[in-house]
């Protein structure tokens, strides 16, 4: 794991919620934390370096765009060849998140999700049916989960003080 | 299509969208972030940063900033999904959302109709929180921990 000292946390706990939406947002984090922007600056991309922070980017709302629709479609598809197969689904513009996660029998045979994103739900499932003709005969069950209701979305929070 | 988490519609107009599809890409590291995007759309720094105000105020962005990796700070994630009684919908949903390491929750269509992801700091508390969330709602907490990523994208075209 790479190391963050005391100040990258800071700056992560500080962030983490949202920069302000002004000409100068590093300069009021550094304000708000007693630090010098340029050092901000440094820390936030010493931390993207490190792959601590993936991107500073803007969280865009699927519904708000007109993509109204997701559904997870989940997959059960023979181990051997899952890595090959989610690779090929991940590769897809329409997938947003692509992984291999374990069974859970007997409820749950299915050890590949991925999540599909459409205008209308008749899109998603025309998208659904190009990933089944892409997998073939190697997946031996499929679903498809959509989501009624959002109950919850605040994203990951550390907590102060960190571990 | 179930409406009621439905956004109503917001009306973005072509810079709008320009814009939205420019900054889930990314966002400048440098003193003056607005600017060096603005130049990109020869547009005005200042309308930049009032448009993208609007968009955040009218919910078509949910969030402004640094996206953070919990896996390489130490942390972990699990999707999770549990199999709710409708009638007990509401109050386990109460319970399981006053976890404040449930960071998504979202109600699905299947007998599994109930689907969180949880963040902790360590990789060990996963496993404490869902044996809490167990307790606390006397359901079984299915576990699907990620084994492999084959992509995240995280863009969606505006």
């Amino acid at each position: 794991m790479s190391e963050i000292d005391q100040t990258d946390r800071r700056i992560i706990e500080a962030t983490q919620g949202g920069i302000p939406i002004v000409r100068h947002p590093y300069a009021v984090v550094a304000e708000d934390l007693g630090l010098d922007e340029a050092e901000v600056i440094a820390r936030l991309q010493g931390l993207i370096a490190r792959g601590v922070v993936r991107r500073i980017a803007a969280a865009a709302n699927h519904y708000a765009l007109g993509m109204a629709a997701n559904g997870m479609t989940v997959w059960d598809v023979a181990d051997e060849a899952v890595t090959e197969i989610g690779r090929k689904i991940g590769a897809l513009d329409y997938v947003t998140h692509c992984y291999q996660r374990p069974r859970d029998p007997p409820d749950w045979p299915y050890n590949l999700f991925a999540m599909v994103h459409g205008a209308t739900r008749d899109e998603v499932e025309q998208k659904r049916r190009e990933i089944a003709v892409l997998i073939g005969h190697l997946s031996r069950a499929d679903d498809i989960l959509y989501s009624k209701r959002i109950l919850k979305k605040t994203g990951v929070r550390l907590t102060a003080g960190g571990r | 299509m179930n409406r009621s988490h439905r956004t109503a519609s917001v009306a973005l107009d072509a810079l709008d969208r320009a814009i939205l599809n420019r900054l889930q890409d990314g966002f400048p590291l440098t003193p003056d972030p607005f600017a060096d995007v603005a130049r990109e759309f020869n547009c005005d720094a200042d309308e930049l940063v009032a448009r993208l105000k609007r968009l955040h105020a009218e919910n078509a962005i949910t969030r402004f900033g640094p996206f953070i990796d919990t896996v390489a700070m130490g942390g972990a994630f699990c999707l999770c999904a549990m199999a709710v009684p409708v009638d007990r919908f509401e109050r386990i949903t109460e319970i399981v959302n006053g976890f404040h390491q449930v960071a998504h929750n979202y109600e699905r269509d299947h007998k599994l109709n109930m689907w969180f992801v949880l963040g902790t700091a360590t990789p060990g508390e996963i496993d404490t929180v869902a044996d809490e969330i167990e307790q606390a709602t006397c359901l079984r907490v299915h576990r699907f921990p990620k084994l492999e990523e084959y992509f995240v994208g995280f863009r969606v075209a505006a």
